[in-house]
C-alpha cells in the first residue's frame, strides 16, 4: 500500500517536472525541472521494482549502509570542490582562465565561486556531518536509526539538492545571498530534507537506551535546529513566478544585509563549528582511547557557544550603512566568543593528555590534533578581526579569505579527513587502513598547502587594506584599485599552489580508502554492530 | 584502555562522571583557571566598551556611550579637515589661467598629486592605471603624443570637462559626429551616416590604401584603387593626406598608433560597422545633480594628464 503511494507521488512529481521544464521561464529553472524528473523517474522505477518486497527486519542493527554511502559521499564532493577552488584560485592570478570566449561565461569565476562554496560547505561539509551525526548518534544512543528508510531519503535528498544547486550556478540561477545562492524552490527542497534529517536525530535520540545525550549530540541537535531556522528566516522570499528561478526576497537594504550576515556568520558558528565540534566529541575519544577531558568544561563552552555566535553576525557590516550600536554589540560578542570556542579546544586537545605519543605512531591522531590547532588560531583569528579597528584594515581583503580557509581547510577539512579514515575500516569491516604512510603523506601535503594558503593571504590582505588606505599628504588617495590587484599577482600563484597540495592530498585519501576496502583484509573479529544494552 | 600504561592518570585523581557511551567516558576535571578567567576578562571588556560606544538598542535609537564615538561623525572630520586644508590651493587652482598653471610651483605640485589620485579612481577603470589606455577597445593611450582632439592644456581641459559623444552634456565633443559604419550590408544606428555605401571589395581596396600609407605592407593594385575610394568618401574627416583632423576627432591615419588596431581585420571591420567611442562629461551639472568632478579637480586631472609625456 505504501508503495503505490509512492509510486503515484512519484509518477506525479516526474510529470510536473516535465511539465514545468516544458512551460519554464528562465534555463537554469529548466535544467532543474528536467534532473528533478529524472531523479523522480529513476526512484519510480526503482520502487516499481522493489514493490512488495519483504525489508529484512533488523531492529537490532546499526543501519550503516546510509553512513557508507555518506563516506563515499564525503570524500567525493571533496575532491570535486576542491578542485573547483583550486580552478577558480588560478583564475584570479590568471584571468584567461576564465575562458569567457570559449564557455559564453559558464567557467567565469563569479560562476564557479558559489559552485565551490557550497561544494565545500554543503555537499562536502553536509554530507559529512550528515553521516557522521548518523554513525554518532547510533553509537552513542545504542539504537539504530530512526524512521526506517527515511535516513536514506535524507542522503539521496542531500544529493539531489547538491545537483540542483551546482548547475543552478553554473547557469546563472541564483539568489545572490552569499553561502544562500540556492535559488527560492531549491530552499524549498533543502527544508524538506533538513526536517527529515532532524526526525532521524531526534527520533533516534528519543529511542536511546542510554540514560544521558551524550555531548556530541548536543552539539549535532543545537546545528540542526539553528540552521534549520537560519536557513528559513534568510531565504524568505516571494517567487516572481512558480516556472522561474526568479525571487523578491522580504527584506530590503541594511535589513537584508543583517538578516543575511546573521544567516552567514552563523551557517559558520552553527554548520562548521557547532556541527564539527560534535565530530571532535566523539571521534578524538575513540580515536586515542582516552575520556574526554572535563565534563563541566563541555557543558559551560556548549551553551556559552552557542548562546554567543548567534549575536556576532553584525561584525561582517562594520563600517557600512548598518548603525554604529549594531556593529558594537557584534564585535563585543565577537570577543566574548573566543574563550567558548577555545572550551572545545581545550577539550579536544586535552583528551590527548596520557596518550601524547599516539602523535608519533597515529597520524589520524596527528590530523585530528592539527584540525584542533587549526580550529583554535581561527576562533582566535576571528574575534581579532571583529574588534573594529583591526576590521577597518582587513574588510574586503584577502585576509578574509585566509581567514576562512585556515578554519575550512585546516578545522573542517582534517577532521572531517581523519573521521573517513577512522570510519572506512570500521564500516566495510577491515582489518586498519591500507597504507599509514599514505596517510602521513595526505597530512603533510594538506597541512604545508594551508600554511601555503593562509600566510600567502595574511599577506596579499595586509599589503592590500595598507594600499587602500594608503592617503597623501593633501588626503588624496595614493593607489588606484588595479594597483593593488596587480601587487596581489605572486601571492595569489603561491595560494593556488597551496589549494593544489590540498587537492593532491585528498586524491591520496580517496586512493588510500579505495585500497582500504578492496585490498585489505577483512576483520577477524567484527566490530560490534549490535547496539549495546 | 590505553595500550601504555600512564603515570598519574587523572582518570584516578578527578574520576569520571559514571557514564559511558560507546566506551567514552568524561573525566570530572575542573574549568581550566585560566580559561575562566580570560573568558570573565572578556565579558568585562564587553560591558566597558558597551559603556563607552553606542550599543544597547532602545525604543527609539540605542545608548550613544560615554565617549559620544560615531564613525560617520569619524569620516565626516577627516574630509572636512582635507577639505578645509586645500581650501586655498583649490580655489586659486580653478581661479588661475589654464595655462600659468604648470608655471606656478606650488599649483603645479598641488595639481599633479590630486590630478593623480583622481586618474586612478575615476580614469583608470578605461584609460588604464598607467594611462596607457587599451588598443583594442578604443581607450585612448595618454601617454604618447598622438592626439584626436589636442593635446594642449586647454584641449584636454575641455575635453575632461564635457567628454565625449556622450548624451548627457551638449557640449560634448563629437556629439553625432562618428566613423559611419560604410559597409552597404551594415546596419544600426552608424550604418545611416554614411554619405555612400561601399561593397565588401571597395572597402577591402581602401583597408589596403590605409595600410600603405600608415607604412605597412599592402597590395599595390588594391591601394591605388583604394585611394580613388578614399578621396571621395574619407578626406572630409582625415584629410587629403591622412593625417586626420582634430576638430572632428578624426584620428591621424600615417603612424603607427591606432585607436582600435591597424591590422587587416581591425580596419576592415571598422570600416564596416563604424566606430564611435564614448566618454563620460566630467563637469556637466544640473539642478540638484551636481557635476562628477569639480572644476579644481578637472584642472588637476588636465595637469596630470599633459604631464604625462604627450601635453603640447
Amino acid at each position: 500500500m505504501w508503495d503505490y503511494a509512492k509510486l503515484i507521488v512519484l509518477a506525479a512529481v516526474a510529470l510536473l517536472a516535465a511539465i514545468a521544464a516544458n512551460y519554464a521561464h528562465d534555463l537554469p529553472y529548466m535544467v532543474n525541472a528536467v534532473e528533478v524528473a529524472i531523479a523522480a523517474a529513476i526512484t519510480f522505477i526503482y520502487v516499481l521494482r522493489h514493490v512488495g518486497e519483504e525489508t529484512p527486519k533488523t531492529p537490532n542493527e546499526y543501519q550503516d549502509g546510509v553512513i557508507r554511502a555518506g563516506v563515499i559521499a564525503t570524500a567525493f564532493w571533496g575532491v570535486v570542490g576542491f578542485l573547483v577552488g583550486v580552478v577558480i584560485a588560478f583564475q584570479l592570478a590568471f584571468p584567461s582562465l576564465n575562458l569567457g570566449n570559449v564557455t559564453e561565461g559558464i567557467l567565469n569565476f563569479g560562476r564557479l565561486r558559489p559552485l565551490h562554496t557550497s561544494a565545500v560547505i554543503f555537499a562536502f561539509g553536509g554530507n559529512a556531518l550528515i553521516m557522521s551525526a548518523f554513525y554518532v548518534v547510533q553509537r552513542t544512543s545504542a539504537a539504530r536509526l530512526w524512521g526506517g528508510g527515511l535516513g536514506w531519503f535524507v542522503f539521496w535528498g542531500w544529493q539531489l539538492m547538491i545537483v540542483l544547486a551546482a548547475s543552478s550556478y553554473i547557469l546563472g540561477g541564483t539568489q545572490g545571498k552569499e553561502y544562500a545562492e540556492t535559488v527560492w524552490y531549491i530552499d524549498l527542497w533543502i527544508t524538506v530534507v533538513w526536517v527529515a534529517f532532524l526526525a532521524v536525530f531526534v527520533g533516534t535520540l528519543v529511542k536511546r537506551r542510554e540514560p544521558h545525550i551524550y555531548v556530541a549530540n548536543w552539539f549535532y541537535l543545537s546545528m540542526i535546529l539553528t540552521v534549520a531556522m537560519l536557513h528559513l528566516v534568510n531565504n524568505a522570499a516571494l517567487p516572481v513566478s512558480i516556472l522561474g528561478s526568479l525571487s523578491v526576497p522580504v527584506y530590503s537594504g541594511v535589513q537584508d544585509a543583517m538578516v543575511q550576515w546573521w544567516y552567514g556568520h552563523n551557517a559558520v558558528g552553527f554548520f562548521l563549528t557547532a556541527g564539527f565540534l560534535g565530530m571532535m566529541y566523539y571521534f578524538v575519544p575513540k580515536q586515542v582511547e582516552r575520556p574526554v577531558y572535563s565534563y563541566k568544561l563541555s557543558i559551560i563552552h556548549f551553551w556559552a557557544l552557542i548562546f554567543l555566535y548567534i549575536w556576532a553576525g553584525p561584525h561582517h557590516l562594520h563600517y557600512t550603512a548598518l548603525p554604529d550600536w549594531a556593529s558594537t554589540l557584534g564585535m563585543v560578542f565577537s570577543v566574548m566568543l573566543w574563550m567558548p570556542s577555545w572550551g572545545g579546544m581545550i577539550n579536544g586537545l586535552m583528551t590527548l593528555s596520557g596518550a601524547w605519543d599516539k602523535l608519533r605512531t597515529d597520524p589520524v591522531v596527528r590530523m585530528m590534533v592539527i584540525a584542533i590547532g587549526f580550529y583554535g588560531m581561527s576562533t582566535f583569528e576571528g574575534p581579532v578581526m571583529s574588534i573594529k579597528a583591526v576590521n577597518s584594515l582587513s574588510h574586503y581583503t584577502d585576509w578574509t579569505i585566509g581567514h576562512v580557509h585556515s578554519g575550512a581547510l585546516g578545522w573542517n577539512g582534517m577532521i572531517t579527513f581523519s573521521v573517513l579514515y577512522f570510519l572506512t575500516p570500521r564500516l566495510w569491516n577491515r582489518e586498519g587502513l591500507y597504507s599509514l604512510k599514505l596517510v602521513s603523506w595526505h597530512f603533510w601535503l594538506a597541512t604545508i598547502g594551508i600554511v601555503l594558503y593562509a600566510s600567502s593571504m595574511w599577506v596579499t590582505g595586509i599589503m592590500e587594506g595598507l594600499m587602500w588606505r594608503e592617503v597623501d599628504a593633501n588626503g588624496f588617495l595614493v593607489n588606484a584599485f588595479a594597483d593593488t590587484v596587480a601587487a596581489k599577482f605572486p601571492m595569489y600563484v603561491v595560494r593556488g599552489l597551496g589549494g593544489a597540495m590540498f587537492l593532491i592530498g585528498a586524491l591520496i585519501m580517496v586512493y588510500n580508502l579505495w585500497m582500504t576496502v578492496k585490498a585489505q583484509p577483512a576483520k577477524a573479529s567484527a566490530y560490534a554492530a549490535v547496539p549495546a544494552e | 584502555m590505553c595500550a601504555k600504561p600512564i603515570k598519574d592518570d587523572t582518570k584516578t585523581k578527578v574520576g569520571t562522571t559514571g557514564h559511558s557511551w560507546d566506551g567514552i567516558e568524561e573525566l570530572n576535571n575542573p574549568l581550566p583557571r585560566w580559561w575562566l578567567w580570560t573568558f570573565y576578562l572578556c565579558i568585562l571588556f564587553a560591558i566597558g566598551y558597551t559603556i563607552a560606544y553606542p550599543a544597547w538598542p532602545l525604543i527609539s535609537g540605542a545608548t550613544p556611550g560615554v565617549l559620544g564615538a560615531s564613525t560617520r561623525a569619524d569620516v565626516e572630520k577627516d574630509i572636512q579637515r582635507f577639505d578645509e586644508m586645500n581650501a586655498p590651493i583649490k580655489s586659486k587652482l580653478a581661479a588661475a589661467d589654464l595655462t600659468a598653471i604648470e608655471g606656478d610651483e606650488a599649483l603645479r605640485a598641488y595639481a599633479l598629486e590630486a590630478g593623480k589620485s583622481l586618474f586612478a579612481t575615476n580614469c583608470a577603470q578605461c584609460h588604464g592605471s598607467g594611462a596607457a589606455g587599451v588598443q583594442g577597445l578604443g581607450y585612448p593611450n595618454l601617454l604618447d603624443n598622438d592626439w584626436l582632439y589636442g593635446g594642449a592644456i586647454d584641449a584636454i581641459h575641455a575635453t575632461v570637462t564635457h567628454g565625449v559623444r556622450n548624451t548627457v552634456d551638449p557640449d560634448a565633443r563629437n556629439v553625432g559626429i562618428y566613423m559611419p559604419a560604410w559597409s552597404d550590408k551594415a546596419v544600426g544606428a552608424l550604418a545611416d551616416m554614411a554619405t555612400a555605401k561601399l561593397t565588401g571589395e571597395q572597402i577591402g581596396e581602401v583597408v589596403h590604401y590605409v595600410l600603405k600609407i600608415s607604412g605597412q605592407a599592402a597590395d599595390e593594385a588594391k591601394a591605388t584603387a583604394g585611394a580613388a575610394i578614399y578621396t571621395d568618401n574619407c578626406v572630409a574627416c582625415h584629410g587629403e593626406d591622412g593625417t586626420g583632423n582634430r576638430d572632428l576627432g578624426a584620428p591621424n591615419l600615417t603612424d603607427a598608433i591606432w585607436l582600435f588596431g591597424g591590422d587587416e581585420t581591425t580596419l576592415t571591420a571598422t570600416l564596416m560597422d563604424g566606430r564611435g567611442g564614448v566618454m563620460p562629461s566630467w563637469g556637466y551639472a544640473t539642478e540638484g545633480s551636481p557635476a562628477r568632478l569639480s572644476e579644481a579637480d578637472i584642472r588637476a586631472v588636465a595637469v596630470y594628464v599633459h604631464s604625462l609625456g604627450g601635453g603640447e
